[in-house]
């Protein structure tokens, strides 16, 4: 039983990805913006995380990076949930710590298909 | 299963949003060229692109990612912001609206009109932006081989990427033959466990084309060596089988061995980055078809059933097996037992998990119960829910929604005031009901707990007297009171409504809590509210145990439950005689004499040792004569002839054949008391 | 559990118990064991004290001399366990005897079963099918159904009761 972080400022988009991935047994946590997402990071283990990268009070970029500090989080699959398909982004995106990404718009078999390439 | 729908949350946060960018256009048209102005109204727009898609409304995404595109421009400075750009923007806008608010409406010839005056004021903003790099890879003509050899970064595992998803999803495409690389490992010394020293090369055979395969690596490419090379499938047959033969006596680990340098590769058999020697030389054939497997599949429940009990032979077996290799001196025997002990755990693991489910699944439709009851009933209340990530086997999740239910039907019909009633009491016109769910020790346990009028001691009692369950005289606890609350056919309602009140329910709710080996507590303050609380136990048929000793007899404990270990040494062995206290660090710690308990005949241990376990949020000690052990456990039911004695949860048996008693933690101490009592009202 | 017709004659397995001859219905007996270890579950009831281990299952060991009132005596060489499937309460349970000697299993023709004295019996007569004659010895059917649904009723007692030592 894994445990997803999702991680972003719009309601309608942290639904869809709890439904989808409910759905398929895993459980999942919410939080609207990085800080949140650190919040409930260091509080519960979480085996995966999917993050936007636009968000009020503190980023994608800046979460990610706050995430790889923290000793529990190294190693643990970071992936970005994203409307930007900019190879520089991605790049820094890397840089900064993520595993991979996924494009806005996604289908739910898309989300749960790049969930389990990290995940197994 | 929450009901919001997604999609009528991304329509009133895309209101949202078109408000944020009419105000922030018409904000802008006093101030030209404000960039922080642009950068919200790009974003807003970007938001919605993004997301209506998703939920639908993709007529309203494509048009808003032409208007986005155009903004990109002027947000980049590529194009002048204008007044004519602004009105422009506007209708955008309006149109973005009604593709939202109303699709069916919307007028295709306008909305192109605005794209055409928009491409117009800024250059090629009709131009689609930067599309994801599409795999358009021709249909594969058939089955090739390639030769890969692939390097990842040192880094690559502490960005979460894990090497062996890769390799497995390499040989899902076809048939596939892995060889680690591992020139570059180090010697122990110089190894950092959270790096990747390890490379691979990889023959796959398979129908899938170039670009698929590369996909596999998508999140890495930039980073990692990555060589791909066709190979003749007719060598490549012959290339495998050798290749096959080749590895297979050199998994990295054996061969550095006889080179004697197992340091660097001993390292690498236990690194906490989990590369498995067992990787090396495998044959893994699995079909392409194979990857594109149902992400969920109905199984009937005696199956599942029978693969437990399978999975548990195996666990017992597995332990003979430890206990013989233990006492053997060859090598090889002890390192593969180890790995099977290893394997045996995993399966454990992964069978115990499938039938693990939320308990979410269950509250979440009890929001729904709450709403119509309140309705019904005439009063306000809201449901709180918590730990909805708590898991229970299936079965059980399946046998508590009535009773929960019930129990919430009479939280709201007897417990929770009217909202007069409330607020002439002080409290909030509306009630809550709080449903909680959480993990203690080798128990889940589901309370529901109201904010209403809390249970009526009097009245209870004066019902139970009525009824000759209790004397007039008697002193009833509060506990064997609420207890007797759950008997059939009890009910202080005065008017029996068509919801409860014919005193039905709670003796079926009490029966089938305690068909699932459970046990109900019931807790109120008057006036205040009430607390029902199901203690259930964890029905893992396989646990990690501790093994004590007690006399002659061998004991199982839940390890879950167990806190520390201490000893007794006989001098407070015989000071403690009178009164079983230990001071563990400044807290009093009771405890239980195990052997007084068992009625043990044989001499005892000289150091008696005293197991700290935690039951029901307190710590109690066992003493006993000895710790023998972690123990992988498999729980077998004990038959109606000893099923009643309830501190023993089952039996199991040992390496050696022996069988020995499972202790239940919580109805051992609770016995453990009961006797103290008992013999101190005897002396 | 079919109950054998009276008028036939009865298949049924002799043995001893402390020196008198006993006998059981051959339809329960599934198997018969050398003793093997016994594990003693504490707060147990002295007619079912014990678990064995029969091939990977774990089976209770009962000793009917609790029942019929005899005295307990440390096993021989020659004890056995006979290992029985009877009904508890609904369920369909292995269970294993204490029996001081096996003997075999024999026939026990309907004339040759006596009606059991109610008056007289050192045994309790609900527990008794009837007895038979052997080469001149008495020999005691058994009513196995009648011995373990009275098992747990008294079960039910000690729960009440836990905490004290009962006799039950």
């Amino acid at each position: 039983m894994k445990t997803v972080l999702s991680v972003d400022d719009s309601a309608s988009i942290r639904q869809m990805v709890k439904m989808t991935l409910d759905g398929a047994g895993y459980t999942v946590l919410e939080a609207a913006d990085g800080a949140q997402g650190l919040a409930q990071a260091r509080s519960k283990t979480v085996d995966v995380i999917i993050t936007d990268l636009n968000m009020p009070v503190m980023d994608g970029m800046t979460f990610v990076k706050e995430l790889r500090k923290l000793p529990a989080y190294l190693g643990v699959p970071i992936l970005l949930l994203t409307t930007e398909s900019d190879a520089a982004k991605k790049a820094q995106a890397k840089a900064a710590g993520a595993t991979g990404w996924i494009t806005k718009p996604f289908q739910p078999q898309q989300l749960l298909d790049t969930l389990k390439k990290v995940i197994g | 299963m929450s009901t919001a729908d997604p999609k009528k949350m991304f329509e009133q946060e895309a209101q949202d949003h078109l408000a944020t960018l009419e105000s922030a256009l018409r904000d802008r048209s006093g101030v030209p060229g404000d960039r922080t102005l642009i950068d919200t109204a790009f974003r807003a727009l970007h938001t919605i692109k993004g997301s209506g898609a998703m939920f639908g409304f993709e007529p309203a995404a494509a048009f808003t990612h032409h208007v986005e595109t155009a903004f990109d421009k002027v947000r980049q400075g590529k194009a002048e912001s204008s007044p004519e750009l602004i009105a422009l923007a506007l209708r955008a806008r309006d149109h973005i609206q009604v593709l939202i608010e109303r699709p069916e409406e919307a007028d295709a010839r306008a909305g192109e009109a605005i794209l055409a005056e928009l491409g117009a004021l800024s250059p090629s903003a009709g131009a689609a932006s930067g599309a994801s790099a599409a795999s358009s890879a021709p249909a594969a003509a058939g089955p090739r081989t390639w030769r890969i050899r692939m390097r990842l970064p040192r880094d690559v595992l502490a960005h979460g990427t894990n090497p062996i998803l890769l390799l497995d999803e390499l040989c899902s495409l076809g048939s596939a033959t892995v060889t680690p690389l591992t020139d570059e490992i180090p010697l122990l010394q110089d190894l950092d466990p959270a790096a990747c020293y390890t490379g691979w090369e990889v023959l796959l055979t398979s129908s899938e084309p170039r670009q698929a395969i590369e996909d596999v690596f998508i999140f890495v490419r930039d980073e990692m060596q990555l060589e791909m090379e066709p190979m003749e499938s007719v060598e490549k047959s012959q290339a495998g089988a050798s290749a096959a033969k080749g590895a297979a006596p050199s998994p990295a680990s054996q061969g550095a061995v006889q080179e004697g340098t197992p340091t660097g590769v001993q390292a690498q058999l236990k690194p906490p980055a989990g590369q498995p020697p067992a990787e090396a030389g495998k044959a893994k054939s699995r079909s392409a078809e194979a990857a594109k497997v149902a992400s969920s599949v109905r199984v009937p429940a005696e199956r599942l059933d029978e693969l437990m009990n399978r999975v548990g032979e195996l666990v017992i077996t597995q332990s003979r097996l430890t206990q013989i290799a233990a006492a053997s001196t060859d090598q090889a025997v002890r390192a593969v037992t180890e790995e099977i002990e290893r394997l045996v755990l995993e399966l454990r693991d992964t069978t115990m998990g499938i039938r693990m489910m939320p308990i979410g699944s269950l509250f979440g439709r009890f929001r729904r119960v709450v709403h119509d009851l309140s309705h019904d009933l005439g009063k306000e209340v809201e449901l709180v829910t918590e730990g909805e990530e708590t898991e229970l086997d299936k079965t059980m999740i399946e046998q508590l929604n009535d009773p929960l239910v019930h129990l919430i039907r009479n939280c709201i019909d007897h417990g929770i005031e009217e909202p007069a009633g409330r607020q002439a009491a002080g409290k909030p016109p509306v009630g809550q009901i709080k449903l909680s769910a959480r993990h203690a020790g080798t128990e889940v346990l589901i309370t529901i707990t109201d904010d209403g009028r809390g249970l009526n001691r009097e009245r209870i009692r004066a019902r139970a007297i009525e009824r000759g369950l209790i004397q007039a005289d008697a002193v009833v606890t509060d506990h064997e009171l609420f207890q007797i609350l759950l008997q059939p056919g009890f009910s202080t309602a005065e008017q029996v409504t068509s919801v409860s009140g014919r005193g039905v329910g709670m003796d079926v709710v009490k029966r089938t809590i305690e068909g699932l080996r459970g046990k109900i507590d019931l807790s109120s303050t008057a006036a205040t509210g009430t607390e029902i609380t199901l203690r259930l136990p964890l029905t893992t048929a396989i646990i990690d145990g501790l093994m004590v000793r007690v006399g002659q007899g061998r004991y199982v404990m839940p390890l879950s439950a167990v806190e520390e270990c201490v000893e007794l040494s006989p001098e407070e062995d015989v000071r403690t005689r009178s009164h079983s206290f230990l001071n563990i660090r400044g807290e009093l710690v009771p405890f239980l004499r195990l052997r007084e308990l068992f009625a043990t005949k044989v001499p005892p241990d000289p150091y008696q040792k005293i197991v700290i376990v935690s039951s029901g949020g307190m710590k109690v000690g066992l003493a006993l004569d000895q710790v023998i052990g972690e123990h992988q456990t498999v729980i077998k039911s004990l038959t109606k002839l000893h099923s009643s004695i309830e501190m023993f949860s089952g039996a199991t048996i040992l390496g050696d054949g022996a069988v020995a008693l499972i202790l239940d933690i919580p109805h051992l101490v609770e016995y453990g008391q009961m006797n103290e009592e008992n013999l101190r009202a005897a002396e | 559990m079919t109950k054998p017709d009276d008028t036939n004659a009865l298949e049924v397995l002799t043995f001893n118990l402390n020196n008198q001859a006993f006998a059981l219905e051959a339809s329960y007996v599934r198997e018969i064991l050398d003793l093997v270890p016994v594990t003693e579950v504490p707060a147990s009831s002295p007619f079912a004290r014990g678990l064995i281990n029969v091939r990977g299952k774990i089976v209770p060991l009962a000793d009917l001399r609790y029942k019929l009132g005899m005295e307990e005596r440390p096993p021989t060489i020659d004890t056995r366990v006979v290992v029985i499937e009877v009904d508890l309460d609904g369920d369909l349970t292995t269970v294993g005897l204490l029996a001081e000697k096996v003997h075999e299993v024999t026939t026990i023709a309907a004339a040759e079963m006596e009606e059991t004295p109610k008056i007289g019996m050192v045994w309790r007569h609900e527990y008794i099918r009837g007895i038979g004659k052997r080469d001149g010895d008495f020999i005691v059917i058994l009513d196995v159904a009648a011995l373990f649904s009275s098992a747990l009723q008294k079960k039910a007692d000690l729960n009440v009761h836990a905490g004290e030592r009962h006799a039950a």
